[in-house]
């Protein structure tokens, strides 16, 4: 270890007098290999473009070409790929922790409600020498003076980032890592904390259930006391005596996996069970049986190491040809006994990957390659996230190599149905269903979320939506969807966690992309997904990456929450634009929901109401699959019941409109005719 | 419905603000006319201060405690282990961009040539992001830097798991073609190899990985490489079949 150490220092020292030069090789590099992979031109130009941060440089550029930490360039476009667009205003948004230029389309922010102190580092550390130190090294030197506090106290810290949301009622559910915050949304404009939960162990994914909350642990400073000390590291060894351990790895107190609280007092929560896993859990899906009202089954998706069998009985991280029992390759169920839930427990580990012909455990193949002919390479071995629709008795899970699809009816053993895989695809992170269950869109994590994935050279299906038609069980691909603007260099961004917005007649989801911000898209035609509504601020900072931005956007019971790792809570409504009308946002807001866990899909329901007929009659006239005289004459007909109060007169002359619409229907595409059946629905029976 | 007329009450409310909640909850309590007990419980809740409770669970079935408002969020223990594994992390990858860097002049291999650039691509921004990390916790930084010339010290330069030694890395360089797509291919197999053993080593020792941007980098570079060693596998094999036919 000695030996290591010198080497190393004496390459740090190397590096100081170099740090010039490496830059210039990094900066050569991606140069050199342009002409092979035949990228344009044009593309060094867009790369100095693609400079936001240079706003707020005032060192010049000379200096930042000095700085080791400058992020790594955007590599050339491989061939035949096209970037996203640097035209696009939110290309140019200057940075800043909480003073970051903003631009939104179609949405309008409404609050941002910063982090809990309890969930930042003390203050006090901001003036640490080693604080200072860091900046200094980080090439800010002298000008963290003119740094907010903020920002010096949130450099990598991972440890603090909000994640995932869950809702419930009018409260809101934070996950962070190192805890959850409780917020009441009674007013979505003027949110308030009511509790900070502190309880690390990352990445604290939530799920809410009647007065149950559930929390996802993966990392192995987890506690089964929520404490925040972790377990003590190994103490620096004796001269001689280096290889030697002296501290166990296993701890019995350690927690991994899946906790349980009472919320019934919103207040004073407590934990009532705390299920250990092998793998931990770095997601889980709440999934209800409809034939089971006594329980609840949570899916557990573990992608980090296999603990030790010292600390957890029975777990293996052996390959599984060498133990068949190995944690690898299969998800976790727990069983939740709704009205006792301290006996929750594992039930079952079912082998989602298993080749059905052979009995082989990792049965499905990553489609890494891109060539034909020969063997696949076998990899898949976890599942990352899942989402269930038990409606319809699916779910489909984007699993690191894989997107799949299961049959859940018996959710405590769920089938695989089918499996896809993508050459575009690094990652398999996420995945949701239209509401008539006819698409799914998956995400794709590349480069894990911590990493610039959408600057101009990043190709636009990496990391990007990948829309499939789901018929028979069998996924076919559509086509991709990744945030049309390109984003600096320092702002982290990728595909990452969205929800349907219940729109009528459409299909359309809200999605978060880290410091891309949040992306609303149309995808009713599979083929060809478009953006509806946009919002996003400048990075956190010019000139390093710091982690940051929208982990989840949902719609909520009219209101669009995000969950942003470094800042807080933002909260977002639409505003009407020619993509969107303001009847098709009011329909929406008339979809209203108890409890809302974004990956325990829910089937949405419009009420008889005329506000959803009048969405339905904007989107005929905005497709014209109906002529503007039988649209005029709806709409006259709609508001004179309306103003007339529902009168019997006037809601039988709606009624005496439907016919003809369904008769125009059957002439129309699938999509119109879906609209027109429905409009003549509500026709048929209206309520205000 | 009992959600709504509960918490709105319990919500922060400033004084002028608190005529039109009062109007407000007044009208769902009359709206839900059945919520009784409930109600009752928001309208002694109105008087009480809305501040915002900090509270740590305890282990299940025991009792949460209260913490002081001042409380702030507090890392777990430095570890060496970690700082080690970043520092020798950064060596390692070093190699690895190496290694990608003599694709474009050494082969015409076009999967070979893809897969390289996703793994310069990859290791390149892990790099930066090890050096963020050391720097922001006042650590050295070591780094191998491409093409530096470290032949003095090469006697006594003690190589991380599965990097290729100084013959092996000579040897690479002056392959070609299908002689080089072979080297290269059980060279990164190797070289992934270790760092698997890297990671393995990280989560084996006490209080180690428990900083949660170590977890996740070493979590995520377990998963991207062992991932490249099964299509470099497969790629391997491939290759087999091609030249026996």
């Amino acid at each position: 270890m000695n030996q290591v150490s010198s080497v190393a220092f004496r390459v740090a020292v190397a590096a100081m007098f170099l740090c010039s030069g490496v830059s210039r090789i990094a900066a050569q590099e991606p140069a050199a290999a342009a002409p092979t992979q035949g990228a344009p031109k044009q593309d060094s130009s867009k790369q100095d473009a693609a400079k936001p941060g240079a706003t707020k440089n005032e060192k010049g550029d000379e200096d930042e070409n000095e700085n080791p930490f400058a992020p790594q360039p955007a590599q050339p476009l491989p061939a035949g790929m096209t970037g996203s667009d640097v035209s696009d205003p939110r290309f140019k948004l200057t940075s800043g922790m909480y003073d970051a230029a903003e631009t939104s389309m179609g949405m309008k922010h409404l609050q941002l409600v910063k982090k809990p102190d309890a969930f930042q580092l003390g203050s006090a550390d901001a003036d640490d020498p080693k604080v200072q130190k860091m900046l200094g090294q980080l090439g800010i030197g002298g000008g963290a003076a003119k740094m907010p506090k903020p920002l010096q106290l949130v450099i990598a810290q991972l440890a603090f980032a909000n994640s995932d949301l869950a809702f419930q009622g009018n409260h809101l559910f934070q996950g962070n890592f190192y805890g959850v915050n409780i917020y009441d949304i009674s007013n979505p404009a003027n949110m308030t904390l009511l509790t900070s939960m502190v309880c690390p162990g990352g990445q604290g994914d939530v799920s809410v259930y009647k007065n149950l909350l559930f929390m996802s642990v993966e990392m192995p400073n987890g506690r089964l006391d929520c404490g925040v000390q972790g377990f003590p590291p190994e103490p620096p060894p004796a001269a001689g005596h280096e290889k030697e351990r002296r501290l166990l790895a296993a701890q019995k107190d350690r927690f991994r996996g899946v906790r349980i609280f009472d919320i019934s007092d919103i207040k004073n929560p407590k934990q009532v069970a705390a299920v250990q896993t092998c793998r931990g859990s770095h997601t889980h899906t709440l999934v209800q049986d409809p034939n089971d009202k006594e329980n609840v089954y949570i899916y557990v998706s573990g992608t980090s190491f296999v603990r030790q069998t010292e600390e957890l009985a029975g777990c293996s991280g052996e390959k599984p040809d060498k133990d068949p029992n190995t944690a690898l390759f299969r998800i976790d169920v727990i069983k939740v006994p709704v009205a006792a839930p301290q006996d929750a427990k594992v039930v079952s580990s079912p082998r989602l990957f298993i080749d059905p012909r052979t009995g082989a455990l990792n049965g499905l193949n990553n489609g890494g390659t891109h060539g034909k002919g020969g063997e696949k390479p076998q990899d898949t071995n976890q599942c990352h996230d899942i989402t269930v629709y038990s409606a319809i008795g699916l779910a489909a899970g984007a699993c690191s190599g894989n997107g799949i699809v299961l049959d859940i009816k018996d959710p405590v053993h769920p089938k695989r149905l089918d499996a896809v895989n993508d050459p575009n695809y690094s990652y398999w992170h996420s995945a949701s269903f239209s509401n008539d269950g006819s698409k799914v869109v998956f995400t794709d994590e590349w480069g894990g979320g911590l990493g610039a994935r959408c600057r101009p050279n990043d190709p636009n299906k990496w990391g990007a939506d990948a829309i499939f038609s789901l018929k028979e069980n069998k996924l076919s691909f559509a086509n991709y969807y990744k945030l049309p603007a390109a984003q600096a260099d320092t702002a982290n961004c990728v595909a990452h966690n969205g929800s349907l917005i219940p729109v009528p007649g459409r299909d359309i989801e809200v999605q978060a992309w880290y410091q891309g911000g949040v992306s609303v898209v149309d995808f009713t035609d599979a083929a060809h997904p478009f953006e509806i509504a946009y919002f996003d601020r400048g990075p956190i900072d010019p000139k390093i990456l710091v982690l940051g931005g929208e982990w989840s956007a949902y719609w909520y019971n009219g209101s669009i929450y995000g969950s942003e790792i470094a800042r807080g809570l933002d909260v977002f409504e639409l505003i009407p634009s020619k993509f969107l009308t303001q009847n098709e946002i009011d329909a929406a807001k008339t979809v209203r929901v108890p409890e809302l866990n974004v990956q325990n899909q829910q089937k949405i329901a419009w009420p008889a109401q005329l506000i959803v007929a009048k969405a339905y009659l904007d989107q005929l006239e905005r497709s014209q699959a109906l002529p503007a005289n039988r649209i005029a004459e709806l709409r006259k007909a709609i508001q004179s019941a309306e103003s007339s109060h529902m009168s019997k007169g006037k809601v039988k002359k709606l009624e005496s409109m439907a016919p003809s619409l369904e008769k125009s229907a059957a002439a129309s595409s699938p999509a119109e005719a879906a609209r027109l059946h429905a409009l003549a629905d509500i026709l048929k029976h209206p309520s205000a | 419905m009992i959600f709504s007329a509960r918490s709105r009450a319990a919500r922060r409310v400033t004084p002028a603000a608190r005529n039109r909640l009062l109007i407000r909850v007044g009208a769902a309590a009359a709206f839900f006319y059945s919520c009784g007990f409930f109600c009752s419980a928001a309208w002694s809740q109105q008087t009480e201060p809305a501040t915002p409770v900090v509270v740590q669970p305890g282990a299940p079935g025991k009792p949460s405690k209260t913490l002081p408002p001042s409380t702030r969020a507090k890392l777990p223990p430095r570890s060496q282990a970690d700082v080690e594994f970043m520092q020798g992390m950064i060596m390692h990858h070093a190699q690895a961009v190496e290694m990608t860097a003599l694709i474009a002049s050494h082969t015409e291999n076009k999967e070979l040539r893809s897969l390289g650039a996703r793994i310069r691509s990859s290791q390149s921004d892990e790099i930066k992001l090890m050096q963020r990390w050391l720097a922001a916790r006042g650590e050295r930084i070591s780094v191998e830097m491409p093409g530096m010339d470290m032949s003095s010290h090469t006697s006594d330069r003690q190589l991380m798991p599965g990097m290729l030694t100084p013959e092996q890395m000579d040897a690479l360089r002056k392959a070609q073609d299908a002689e080089f797509d072979h080297l290269f291919l059980t060279g990164m197999i190797q070289h992934h190899d270790g760092a698997l053993i890297m990671v393995k080593g990280l989560f084996d020792t006490a209080g180690a990985g428990q900083d949660a941007d170590v977890f996740n980098f070493a979590t995520d570079a377990d998963n991207t490489q062992r991932a490249e060693i099964r299509i470099m596998q497969n790629m391997l094999e491939k290759k087999l079949l091609e030249e026996k036919r």
